[in-house]
């Protein structure tokens, strides 16, 4: 998958679990917490996404990386370019 | 000494939110109840296969964001639902309640079923790791669940759980929430009961094997309590929320009373899982007359609890004939249009006799069209309303499985 296929994957999931936000001004380097109403159940529904969607298994330390738009891509590619 | 409490002791009714398979506001059930109209339709669910439900067709967006709904369980947006029109028809001055002083007191045959089940079908697709188990589901499943949600979505701080009560439920949520008012633990109590059984596929393979699921070719007509045909129970969703104040607090700031709790009694079985004693139901009618200073003469409309299987009609008969062996009082049962709405069977039925306060007209038992000569009980109102002199007191019975009994008693005021 390429940066804009992992891109359209996370807008997808971000569709199903806040289904009443507008994603269509979302900006890549400001923190989802900080755009939309995500509380940490939310959060770890796209922990779950990810891993029941793509098999993408992210271990907890890595949460961080999974702050924005931008560090989420960068932090999936390498895990996901194969797919 | 029920009559004779003191205002701030008698309990009312000021308003009512419910959503049921024919109707999704009291005037919507009530018209429907006159109309002879039923709200059982062809229903598919998980493994079971087709079968018949009561399903509730009430507006999900109305109180509740598409993630509230989401995140949350059928029960509590049935709760929400419910306790937000309730409110809304109590008239309260909602912004300006002391939220803390709000109790919620919901009835529930069961809860958690629908979403285990859910998340074991969801493993299934991976073999059963459970990895892929939700972090949702211990939210979502602890028992008092639909309670929760109510408060969550309406800021509620007082007191909020659930009340396990098989099918006995929504009459347990009235009276707790009538005793937390005459304990001071609360100023506005919401009480009845929900139910979101249909989504749990064991309910109906449960009945099913138990010979008491209902089947008929026309759905309208498979539940039908007291008949002769009657071949098992029609599993339904719903709920129904009362505002419940002090009589009090409810005339200082006028408020609309529907009636007052004059008397309620909740007793055991003791001697089976499943089949019911007629001989403790008999006593747990008596006892809530007693309490309401009422004898069997004094009950206008007798809001029967009665399923469609073939021996619980039978047992309750018998128990409405140990009490009321003549007279003037009438007997109906809201079950034959909608099914069994389980945990919130006591509340929907109570409220749905409500209005004949007003209108004197008690409903029917539709699709009696055979009386079983077991349950042919003299004032049995068959298929047809009738209309009545005067109603002043309805008492609603709800029995449930592991032996329990509820009765409740509102008089007009």
């Amino acid at each position: 998958m390429t940066g804009d296929d992992i891109r359209a994957a996370i807008l997808d999931i971000l569709g199903d679990i806040a289904p009443d936000e507008d994603l269509s001004d979302l900006k890549a380097e400001v923190p989802f917490r900080d755009q939309l109403e995500l509380d940490s159940m939310d959060f770890l529904d796209i922990v779950m996404e990810l891993r029941k969607r793509y098999r993408v298994q992210i271990p907890e330390e890595d949460y961080p990386q999974l702050a924005s738009m931008a560090s989420t891509v960068a932090y999936l590619e390498p895990r996901m370019k194969e797919m | 000494m029920v009559a004779q409490r003191p205002e701030h002791e008698r309990i009312v009714i000021t308003g009512v939110g419910l959503t049921a398979p024919n109707g999704n506001s009291l005037k919507e059930l009530r018209d429907s109840l006159l109309a002879g109209q039923s709200g059982v339709v062809p229903f598919e669910t998980r493994y079971f296969g087709p079968t018949l439900a009561g399903v509730c067709r009430f507006d999900e967006l109305r109180y509740q964001r598409r993630k509230e709904v989401r995140r949350g369980t059928r029960a509590g947006g049935i709760g929400i639902y419910c306790a937000r029109e309730a409110v809304h028809d109590a008239g309260l001055d909602w912004e300006n309640v002391d939220k803390s002083q709000v109790g919620i007191y919901v009835g529930v045959t069961e809860h958690g079923n629908v979403e285990t089940e859910n998340e074991i079908y969801q493993i299934k697709g991976y073999d059963y790791d459970t990895q892929y188990w939700s972090h949702h589901h211990n939210p979502r499943t602890v028992a008092n669940n639909p309670a929760g949600e109510i408060s969550l979505n309406m800021g509620i701080t007082g007191p909020h759980y659930t009340l396990g009560a098989a099918c006995a439920a929504g009459n347990a949520g009235i009276i707790q929430g009538v005793q937390m008012l005459r304990l001071g633990e609360c100023d506005v109590a919401l009480g009845g009961g929900v139910s979101e059984s249909i989504h749990t596929f064991g309910i109906f393979a449960s009945f099913h094997s138990q010979g008491a699921l209902a089947r008929h070719d026309d759905p309208t007509k498979a539940s039908r309590p007291f008949d002769a045909d009657r071949n098992g129970i029609v599993v339904a969703e719903g709920g129904c929320m009362f505002v419940l104040e002090r009589c009090s607090d409810a005339k200082a700031r006028g408020a609309k009373i529907y009636g007052e709790v004059a008397g309620y009694a909740m007793n055991s079985d003791a001697t089976d899982f499943v089949l019911p004693d007629p001989g403790r139901q008999a006593e747990c009618m008596r006892l809530a007359m007693r309490r309401a200073e009422l004898n069997p003469e004094d009950i206008d409309i007798v809001s029967t609890h009665a399923t469609g299987t073939s021996s619980g009609d039978i047992q309750e008969a018998v128990a409405l004939r140990n009490v009321w062996p003549g007279g003037h009082t009438l007997l109906n049962n809201t079950k034959s249009f909608i099914g069994h709405a389980m945990g919130a069977a006591g509340a929907l039925e109570l409220a749905g006799n409500l209005p004949a306060f007003d209108d004197r007209v008690c409903h029917a038992t539709i699709n009696l069209d055979r009386v079983d000569p077991e349950c042919d009980l003299p004032g049995l109102v068959a298929n047809q309303p009738r209309e009545m002199d005067r109603v002043d007191t309805i008492l609603n019975n709800s029995f449930g499985m592991l032996g329990i009994n509820s009765a409740v008693i509102v008089r007009k005021i």
